[in-house]
């Protein structure tokens, strides 16, 4: 029985036992179960404000809607620049496995370039996965067909119809216009992340790059619900984008054609500018080029074609250009002599042919060898004659020469609505000691003073400067744009006119000298520019000019024949009209025309025509 | 006595009908309206996490008749045929285990299946109490406390079927058929020195397991949970989508159907071993601790069920069961809320899938036997 007795009392040791450890356990799992629930309240109360953020950013993403770009019209209201809808190859990379291997595989039913392919690797390295990328644009119906056969087995491809800039003139105007062209990574630093969302295409040159703020828009936004695998459930909200405003031009596209029709086959440029606003009603540089294969990225040897060729097509000569003005500045230092008091109607002086400092051997040579014998300013002006300036030159002096050009916008920018203009150069003794760090010769005084030397101007500036004489010194910076419409809205918000100031005036009557002086460029019968009287309705007044492209030595002869066409002098003209009621201003530069009134006043004819004879639709 | 108050009070108020209808089959009714509320808990969730999906919803229907069926059967075994058979099932459990390393199928980059044509076998699985029941056998066999001795063999019986589970590899059921061992021992009285001994033996083996027994997935996985960031969209992605299903939940929770995490695909494995978090960013910390009262109540219930066993194995065993039921929601709780590595372990009766279930329900249907099995000295 003691065996039964033990067992027994074990029984009960055991039990007390197994019960002391049971509560231990169930403390044990109270102290877990606390550990876990305190492990909720941290994850469910004290962090839930971040773990909502972050489930939020899971599930809703935010899509960019680009806005649709503003229009471009001329003076009339025809349009310049529009957005048609194209059809493109986009990519979503985040749904494709590999994407090498379907672009490999899309080149068998679509051909793209290996530029296409190289612009579409840059997109995708600055975007988000989920964002659909174009590889191609401009697809054919043909393609579109092939395509659409096909989807199915190119899961994250599809088509899209995309609105695509596009110049219904091609050519013309392209200077004036400029293009727009696919973002590229200097820009992508530059532009506001934010507003350019989704924007795939930016203003590159002219006026498409100078009002690239007005034409872009307010990029609009979808936010979306996706699921894990970024399927889109819904749009949980949406605004649209705001589509960029309507831009108007002075520039006159007819005016325009007749400008680049009559430099066809030139290299040279025409500005014509509305006297009485600054407008520009043409700016047109030749050779051009088609901006339309710009917009979704030329292919290298189209571009290299372009960029190599010797006639510059893609240079802007008419804001860029940096020619002598040669004759055509001595209206302008002609009216210093009169306004200065240096010279009067009646003064006159003797051409001999060639013109000579004191103790100075050098011949400074008038382009009429035999010389104009005696003449007067107006004489000079009509015929050009040089030593009447040399003459008129050296008395004013350089500086006098500088203070008064100075007010015609010459050597410095001209402020058109285009980017990246030359200064030109206005030469003063303070420059040339600032920049050739040498004292000013009174040599150099004659040759300024018939736009030699060291004058560099721009056709922007010529025009300028041309328009600021015919409105009585009232200068007004040049502007392709007048106005502004906002997308839907029929009313124009006008720019303001740029008035930079008037040029002070002594006299008025030296003005009207002048300007009848100029008039007699063209309408009498010793004028430079007399052939292109013939048949005008109405009267031009202008100035001829030819800029010394080569140096030839102090004994030497220009030899037309035997020089290479790229030395040969530069054609220039300048005029506006009517004389009597001036209304446009036009400087053209005909490089190596040679012949200012033979080359580029004819040029200039045609341009005052196509303006003054048209059939004003715009007031 | 306090404690026969506490737990003569499920019993003593009830003398009714139904009370003898559930006692003739066996059923521990307490027990069993917890699973039941579970259950039914279980199946609520599954619909959100399935999306909705009625095929996986019958299937789990199915597989829940199956494991209750199973649980009542169970409950007719007296425990004293249990205590007989435990050498028998531990023998032919560890047979299996062997023949799994040998023959067995592979999935998911482990070997844990036996094919018996008809159907699948997870030998692993039925060790979940085919160990205790062995170590509860061998315990009951001499009086307690045991021997230094006897808690090494014991610790053998334990270490060996472990070691066959671990290296199939699977870390989470090696770890539950562990745990189940030693919590017998822990019951059986083993001296704190010895239980402190053995934890510190167990942390200087560690590094030794890590560098010469773990797998590289397995490593993966622990390097993950100390910092799942690191691979956000690697082997991180689990812990961080889950979190955020969770803390999003808030308080009240998104509403049921409503959790975009698990809606919209982000959680995964959300049906099986992160359910939880489905259900914590549907229904909140409300919902949490209701949760965690239900389950509290289980084990509490079972607990008192181990005190109540009238013969050392079937207090064992009760034991032990009702505390791996612990540590599975524990570690899955831990594990989907960050706390503890991802190891594998489904939340018990919520977790789509059956065989977990089934085991469950064995180790509910023991329970119940011990408790309906007992002769009653007071009545």
């Amino acid at each position: 029985m003691a065996d039964t007795q033990l067992k027994l009392k074990d029984h009960l040791r055991e039990s007390r036992i197994f019960t002391s450890r049971v509560i231990v356990a169930g403390v044990g799992v109270a102290a877990l179960v606390l550990v876990i629930l305190m492990r909720m309240i941290y994850l469910q109360v004290m962090s839930h404000d971040h773990f909502t953020t972050l489930s939020q950013n899971n599930r809703v993403s935010i899509v960019p809607v680009p806005p649709t770009r503003g229009l471009i019209f001329d003076r009339n209201g025809e349009v310049l620049a529009q957005n048609l809808p194209s059809f493109s190859l986009e990519l979503v990379p985040e749904k494709i496995d590999d994407v090498d291997a379907t672009i490999k595989a899309l080149g068998e039913i679509i051909s793209f370039s290996d530029n296409d392919v190289s612009q579409f690797k840059k997109a995708r390295k600055r975007s988000k996965a989920y964002q659909s990328l174009p590889l191609r644009f401009r697809l054919n119906e043909e393609e579109v067909a092939r395509f659409s056969i096909r989807q199915h087995q190119f899961s994250g491809v599809e088509i899209k119809a995309r609105l695509m800039r596009e110049y219904p003139h091609g050519s013309l105007a392209v200077h004036a216009l400029g293009y727009v062209g696919r973002i590229n990574e200097a820009e992508m630093k530059v532009l506001n992340p934010a507003d350019y969302n989704g924007t795939t295409h930016v203003g590159k040159t002219g006026v498409e790059r100078y009002y690239e703020d007005i034409l872009h828009g307010d990029v609009g936004f979808r936010k979306i619900e996706s699921n894990a695998r970024g399927r889109i459930l819904r749009v949980l909200e949406e605004e649209r984008p705001t589509p960029g405003h309507n831009i108007f031009l002075n520039l006159d596209i007819n005016v325009q054609r007749a400008a680049e029709e009559a430099l066809q086959g030139k290299r040279g440029a025409v500005v014509a500018i509305d006297v009485k606003t600054g407008g520009m009603i043409a700016l047109a540089s030749m050779p051009g080029f088609d901006p339309n294969p710009f917009v979704n990225g030329i292919d290298s040897k189209s571009y290299r074609q372009l960029a190599d060729s010797v006639d510059r097509p893609l240079f802007n000569r008419a804001i860029k250009g940096r020619y002598p003005p040669g004759s055509t500045l001595k209206p302008f230092v002609g009216l210093a002599g009169l306004e200065y008091d240096e010279v009067h109607g009646g003064s006159e002086i003797s051409c001999i042919g060639w013109y000579q400092l004191k103790n100075d051997e050098h011949k400074y040579r008038d382009w009429k060898k035999t010389g104009h014998g005696s003449v007067t300013l107006d004489d000079a002006i009509v015929e050009s004659c040089d030593v009447y300036f040399y003459d008129l030159a050296l008395q004013l002096g350089i500086d006098r020469i500088y203070e008064f050009n100075k007010h015609f916008g010459f050597g410095r920018v001209t402020g058109v609505d285009i980017l990246g203009e030359t200064t030109g150069l206005l030469p003063s003794r303070d420059w040339k000691r600032r920049v050739k760090r040498e004292a000013w010769y009174p040599g150099e005084t004659l040759i300024t003073g018939i736009g030699q030397g060291f004058n560099v101007t721009s056709p922007v500036q010529l025009a300028v400067g041309t328009s600021i004489l015919a409105n009585y010194g009232l200068h007004i910076n040049p502007k392709l744009v007048y106005a502004t419409q906002e997308s839907g809205k029929g009313t124009l918000e006008y720019l303001p006119l740029e008035v930079v100031g008037t040029v002070p005036i002594v006299k008025k009557e030296n003005w009207d000298y002048m300007m009848e002086s100029m008039k007699r460029v063209v309408h009498s019968h010793r004028g430079t520019a007399r052939k292109i009287a013939a048949g005008a309705t109405y009267t031009i007044a202008g100035k001829t000019g030819t800029a010394q492209v080569f140096g030839i030595a102090q004994e030497e002869e220009y030899d037309q024949e035997n020089l290479e066409d790229h030395l040969r002098d530069h054609a220039l003209f300048i005029a506006f009209a009517p004389a009597e009621d001036p209304q446009i201003a036009v400087s053209v530069i005909v490089e190596n025309g040679e012949s200012g009134g033979g080359v580029a006043a004819p040029i200039a004819r045609v341009v005052l025509d196509a303006f003054l004879l048209r059939k004003n639709t715009r007031g | 006595m306090a404690r026969s108050a506490l737990s003569q009070g499920f019993e003593s108020k009830q003398k009714t009908g139904a009370q003898d209808f559930f006692q003739s089959f066996h059923i521990d009714w307490p027990l069993m309206t917890g699973i039941i509320i579970l259950c039914v808990l279980g199946l609520v969730v599954l619909y959100s996490a399935s999306g909705e999906d009625w095929a996986t919803m019958t299937r789990q229907m199915v597989w829940l008749c199956i494991a209750l069926t199973v649980m009542i059967l169970t409950a007719q075994i007296p425990p004293h045929h249990l205590e007989f058979w435990a050498p028998w099932v531990f023998g032919i459990g560890l047979m299996f285990l062997v023949l799994v390393l040998l023959f067995g199928d592979v999935g998911k980059g482990a070997q844990r299946w036996l094919n018996f044509g008809l159907f699948r076998f997870q030998p692993s699985e039925m060790m979940k109490f085919a160990v205790p029941m062995m170590v509860a056998w061998y315990m009951a066999t001499k009086p307690l406390p045991p021997s230094t001795k006897r808690i090494m063999v014991a610790l053998l019986i334990i270490l060996i079927p472990v070691g066959l589970i671990a290296k199939q590899p699977d870390l989470g059921t090696s770890l539950l058929v562990a745990s189940a061992g030693l919590f017998v021992l822990l019951l059986t009285g083993v001296s704190w020195v010895l239980i402190g001994g053995f934890l510190v033996t167990l942390a200087a083996v560690a590094p030794v397991v890590w560098f010469f027994y773990m797998h590289d997935y397995q490593r993966q996985r622990v390097l993950t949970f100390l910092n799942p960031e690191n691979d956000p969209l690697g082997s991180g992605y689990h812990i961080i989508q889950s979190k955020i299903a969770i803390g999003s939940g808030g308080l009240y929770g998104k509403g049921w159907l409503n959790g975009t995490q698990s809606q919209l695909d982000f959680l995964p494995e959300r049906s099986t071993d992160f359910i939880f978090a489905v259900f914590a960013e549907e229904f909140g910390l409300v919902g949490v601790v209701g949760l965690l009262a239900v389950y509290l109540y289980i084990i509490f219930r079972g607990m008192i069920i181990a005190v109540q066993a009238q013969s050392t194995f079937g207090r064992l065993l009760a034991g032990s069961l009702v505390l791996t039921f612990m540590v599975y929601i524990i570690v899955n709780i831990g594990m989907v809320s960050g706390l503890l590595p991802v190891v594998g372990v489904p939340l018990p009766l919520v977790s789509y899938g059956g065989t977990s279930l089934v085991t469950l329900m064995i180790a509910f249907g023991i329970l119940m036997s011990i408790h309906t099995h007992r002769k009653l000295l007071t009545s």
